[in-house]
C-alpha cells in the first residue's frame, strides 16, 4: 500500500498544534534513531520512537494516532536525556495523547482498576493513569 | 565649506543596483532631492553604478563638473568602497574624498514602504554630504615588510606551507612543540580513498623540509608570545631543552637499553610504552633521541645518569637550558591542527572503561605496520584477534545539545576505511558500522565507500548506537536500524569510536598570545568564508588545516599551499599600505588621563612618561574608534571622522 503525502491545511495544523502542545521544535529530529536504540519499551511497539516523530514531520496523522506506541511511552526520558537535537521525545507523546483525546476511547477506566489493588493504590497513580489513558 | 575654507564641489551618483533598490526607494527623487543640496554640484542615478559604464560615467562627470568629491549612494561600503576609490583616483582625486551612502543593506532591503524609505535614502546621502564636506585628502601610510615566514605546528599542513614559502624564495621558521615533525598524518596507517601507506608518503616530504636551505626546523620549540603587526612580528620562541645533541646522536639507542624509566607511548596513542629517552617513531625528523624530562628519575647524575654513561658519542648533555629568543618575521602561518574529543565525554559507550573499546586513532595505530601489534589486528585485552568489530559514527559530533554541534567531516570516509582495512586483514571477521548519514563528497570518495559495502562486505545499520557495555569478554552494543524500525543488539569482540574532532588542548592558549580570532567552536576564524578562506581577520597571519575546522589531506595540502601563495603575495610587495583614518592625538587638548591606552585593542596607544600626553602608533592603529568614543576632552579625533563631522551628520539627518 502506497501512503498519500500531502502537507496540507489540516496537516499543517497537526504539526504545528503536536509543537505548540509539546512546545518542542518536531524539525530539528534528523532521525539518528538513539531515542528507539535506547527506549526500554520499544519491543511491545508498533512503531518506534523515531517513526513516531518522522511521521509528525510528514503529517501522517492518522497513522500516529493509531499507534500504541503512544501508550506505551512510560515517559522515563531515556530518549530526551540521550538526543543529540535536545527533544523531549516523552512530551511530544503525551502532545499527541492529549491532541487526540476528543477522537479517541477510552484506554482505561474505573472498571479496569483490579480490586486487589484498588484500596493500596496510591491516589496520585491512579490520577496519572486517568490522565494518560482516557478521554 | 571644507578645512581650507574652500567651497567643495561634489557629486551624488544614486545606484538602482537593478531593484535591489530601485524597487523600495524611489531613486530618481533621492537624486532630484540632492540637486540642490548645498555644496551639491551635480546629481544623477543609474542602474549599476558598479558596472563598466557606472564607473565610466562617474569617471567623465567628475572632469566635466570639475568634481572634487563624489557619493556614490548604493550598497555597503565593504562591497564597493575600493572600486570608487580606484574610479575617483583615476580622476585625480584623492580617495578620501568619496564617501559610500549606504541605502541598500541599511534601508531598501530592510524596509518595504516606499515613500518612508526613499525619505530615509535622501537623509542618509545628505548626512554623507554633510561628512564629505569636512574629509580631508589623506595619503597611506606606508611601512617596509620582514620577507620571513613563522609557519607553527609541524603537520601535513605546515609542512606544505612551510615548503610552498620557501619554494617561493623566502626564509620560514617552522616551530614544532613536539619533538619530531609529522604530526597526526604520521600516524596514520593507510589513507583514504586510495589506501596508500601514509608514512611513505609523508616521510619523503619530512626530510625534504629537514634538509631544504630556506626552512629553519626548531622541533621542541614554543611560540612564547607575538608583537607587532602585518609585515614586521617579532616573536619569542622559548626552546625546551631536549638534552640531547641532535648533531651528535647516531641513533645507536644504548641510551634507550638502559633508561629504567617506562611511559606509555603518546605515538601509539598508548597503546604500548617507550622509555624516558626516547624517539617518537622510527621516521622521526630530525632523527634524534630526546629526553623527556617529566618522565626521568632527575638530571642528578646521582640518581641515575645511566643514559650518559652509555652514550659513546657523549651527545647527552644533563646541562642544557631552556632558551627564549626573538626572531622577526612579516607573516604567520597558524596550522596547530586538531585533537579528539576524548571519550570520556560519551560515558554510555564506555571508551574510558572497557579496553577493547577504541577511538579511530588508536585504531589507527593497530591497523599500522609499525603499530604496536605490528599491524595484526588484536584487541588490547587479551590480544586476541577479534572476530566482531563494531565501528560508530558521530561520536560527539552532529550532537548540538550535549557535545559539538559540527559535522567532523573525514570520519565517514575513515570509519569505511576502518572496516575495509580490518576485512583485508582478518577476512574471516565481520565488520559493522553504525550510521547516521555517510557523507562520501570528494573525489573518488562515494566509490570507496561503495567499494566497503560491496567487495568487502562491511554491514551498514542506519541508525546511532544508545550504549556500549561488557558482558564477559564481549562487548554488547545496542543500536537501532531505522530503515526495517528494528531495535537490533550486536555481540562485538571490539569497537571503534569515530570521535570528534576538536581544538588542540593547550592550543587555546598559544591562540590567545597570537591574539586571533576564533569562531564559536574554538577553531580559527577565516576572514570570508567564500572570498577569503585562508587569511584570517588579523591581518598578517594565514590558516592551514585542521586548525581552521575538520579538513582531509587533500583539503589540509590544498589549504596550506593557498596559505603560502598567500604569503607569497604579501612578501611580492615592496611595501604595505595601512589605512590612514586613523585616531591620532592633539597635544594641546589630551590630559594624559590614558583611558584611551586601556581600551585600545590593538595596543597602539602609549603614554608618554614625560610629556604626560598620549603617543600613537600609527601602523597598530586599525582606527576602530573606541579610543575617540572615549576620549573625555576631545584630543583623540579619528581622521574623516571627527565629533564635528559626526554633529554635521546628525543635524542633517534630524533636519529631514
Amino acid at each position: 500500500m502506497r501512503v498519500k503525502l500531502k502537507i496540507g491545511e489540516e496537516e499543517k495544523q497537526f504539526i504545528e498544534r503536536v509543537s505548540e502542545l509539546s512546545g518542542q521544535d518536531v524539525y530539528k529530529c534528523y532521525q539518528c534513531g538513539r531515542c528507539s536504540a535506547g527506549c526500554p519499551f520499544a519491543f511491545e511497539m508498533d512503531l518506534l520512537p523515531n517513526q513516531i516523530i518522522r511521521m509528525v514531520q510528514m503529517g501522517l496523522q492518522d497513522e500516529v494516532i493509531h499507534s500504541k506506541t503512544l501508550y506505551l511511552c512510560a515517559s522515563c526520558f531515556t530518549c530526551q536525556s540521550r538526543c543529540p537535537k535536545g527533544i523531549d521525545l516523552a512530551r511530544l507523546m503525551e502532545a499527541i495523547r492529549l491532541l487526540i483525546e476528543p477522537k479517541g476511547k477510552d484506554q482505561f477506566g474505573p472498571n479496569d482498576v483490579p480490586t486487589k489493588l484498588a484500596n493500596e493504590l496510591p491516589q496520585q497513580v491512579l490520577v496519572a493513569v486517568y490522565r494518560k489513558f482516557s478521554k | 565649506m571644507n578645512g581650507n575654507g574652500k567651497k567643495k564641489k561634489i557629486g551624488v551618483f544614486v545606484c538602482h543596483c537593478g531593484v535591489n533598490i530601485a524597487s523600495v526607494v524611489d531613486v530618481e527623487r533621492v537624486a532630484k532631492a540632492l540637486e540642490n543640496y548645498p555644496g551639491v554640484e551635480f546629481s544623477t542615478n543609474y542602474v549599476y553604478m558598479c558596472s563598466e559604464p557606472g564607473q565610466k560615467m562617474i569617471l567623465e562627470k567628475i572632469k566635466e563638473q570639475k568634481l572634487d568629491s563624489v557619493i556614490v549612494a548604493a550598497c555597503s561600503p565593504t562591497l564597493h568602497e575600493k572600486t570608487f576609490q580606484n574610479v575617483v583616483e583615476l580622476a585625480g582625486i584623492n580617495p578620501y574624498q568619496l564617501e559610500i551612502a549606504n541605502i541598500r543593506e541599511q534601508d531598501s532591503w530592510v524596509h518595504s514602504d516606499k515613500e518612508k524609505a526613499t525619505a530615509k535614502a535622501v537623509k542618509i546621502v545628505k548626512s554623507m554630504v554633510e561628512k564629505v564636506l569636512q574629509n580631508e585628502s589623506l595619503e597611506p601610510i606606508r611601512v617596509g615588510v620582514t620577507r620571513r615566514a613563522l609557519v607553527i605546528g609541524g603537520g601535513i599542513s605546515g609542512l606544505q606551507a612551510a615548503l610552498d614559502i620557501a619554494d617561493h624564495g623566502y626564509e620560514v621558521l617552522l616551530v614544532e612543540k613536539g619533538p619530531s615533525i609529522g604530526g597526526h598524518m604520521i600516524q596514520l596507517s593507510e589513507t583514504f580513498p586510495t589506501l596508500d601507506c601514509s608514512q611513505c608518503i609523508m616521510t619523503p616530504k619530512m626530510v625534504e623540509v629537514s634538509r631544504h636551505p630556506k626552512i629553519r626546523l626548531l622541533t621542541y620549540h614554543e611560540v612564547e608570545s607575538v608583537s607587532g603587526f602585518v609585515g614586521n612580528f617579532k616573536v619569542k620562541i622559548r626552546k625546551k631543552p631536549r638534552y640531547v645533541n641532535p648533531d651528535l646522536c647516531t641513533l645507536c639507542g644504548d641510551c634507550e637499553k638502559v633508561c629504567p624509566q617506562i611511559v606509555s607511548d603518546e605515538f601509539n596513542m598508548g597503546l604500548s610504552f617507550r622509555k624516558a629517552i626516547y624517539m617518537p617513531f622510527p621516521q622521526a625528523v630530525p632523527g634524534t633521541y630526546t629526553l623527556d624530562i617529566d618522565n626521568c628519575l632527575g638530571l642528578l647524575p646521582i640518581r641515575c645518569g645511566k643514559c650518559k654513561d652509555v652514550c659513546e658519542p657523549k651527545a647527552i648533555n644533563y646541562d642544557e637550558q631552556e632558551e627564549i629568543f626573538e626572531e622577526e618575521v612579516g607573516a604567520i602561518v597558524v596550522s596547530t591542527g586538531y585533537d579528539l574529543y576524548t571519550m570520556d565525554h560519551l560515558g554510555e559507550y564506555g571508551g574510558e572503561r572497557y579496553e577493547d573499546v577504541l577511538n579511530g586513532l588508536e585504531f589507527e595505530r593497530i591497523l599500522s605496520a609499525s603499530g604496536p601489534t605490528g599491524g595484526v589486528v588484536r584487541r588490547p585485552s587479551d590480544g586476541k584477534v577479534p572476530k566482531n568489530v563494531v565501528f560508530i559514527q558521530c561520536c560527539g559530533s552532529r550532537d548540538t545539545e550535549n557535545h559539538n554541534p559540527y559535522c567532523s567531516k573525514i570520519c565517514c570516509m575513515y570509519t569505511a576505511k576502518h572496516a575495509m582495512l580490518y576485512k583485508h586483514r582478518v577476512p574471516d571477521g565481520h565488520a559493522t558500522v553504525f550510521y547516521i548519514d555517510v557523507r562520501t563528497g570528494g573525489k573518488a570518495f562515494d566509490e570507496f565507500y561503495q567499494r566497503a559495502v560491496e567487495e568487502d562486505h562491511v554491514l551498514y545499520i542506519r541508525g546511532k548506537v544508545s550504549k556500549v557495555f561488557q558482558e564477559g569478554d564481549r562487548i554488547i552494543v545496542w543500536g537501532v536500524d531505522t530503515l526495517t524500525g528494528k531495535k537490533v543488539e550486536m555481540e562485538a569482540d571490539m569497537v571503534v569510536l569515530a570521535m570528534s574532532m576538536v581544538k588542540t588542548e593547550g592550543g587555546e592558549e598559544l591562540l590567545k598570545k597570537l591574539k586571533i580570532a576564533t569562531d564559536a567552536n574554538g577553531w580559527l576564524a577565516e576572514a570570508h568564508p567564500k572570498l577569503r578562506p585562508v587569511e584570517s581577520l588579523n591581518a598578517g597571519f594565514f590558516l592551514a588545516g585542521c586548525a581552521h575546522g575538520p579538513k582531509d589531506i587533500p583539503e589540509t595540502v590544498a589549504q596550506a599551499s593557498a596559505a603560502a601563495a598567500k604569503v607569497g603575495d604579501l612578501f611580492a610587495q615592496k611595501e604595505l599600505l595601512h589605512e590612514p583614518t586613523i585616531v591620532p592625538v592633539n597635544e594641546e587638548l589630551c590630559s594624559g588621563c590614558g583611558i584611551c591606552v586601556t581600551v585600545c585593542p590593538y595596543g597602539a596607544r602609549e603614554l608618554d612618561p614625560i610629556k604626560k600626553v598620549v603617543k600613537v602608533n600609527e601602523i597598530l592603529c586599525e582606527g576602530c574608534g573606541a579610543c575617540a568614543a572615549a576620549c573625555p576632552s576631545g584630543a583623540a579625533q579619528q581622521k574623516n571622522q571627527t565629533d564635528n563631522q559626526i554633529f554635521s551628520m546628525v543635524k542633517a539627518i534630524l533636519k529631514g
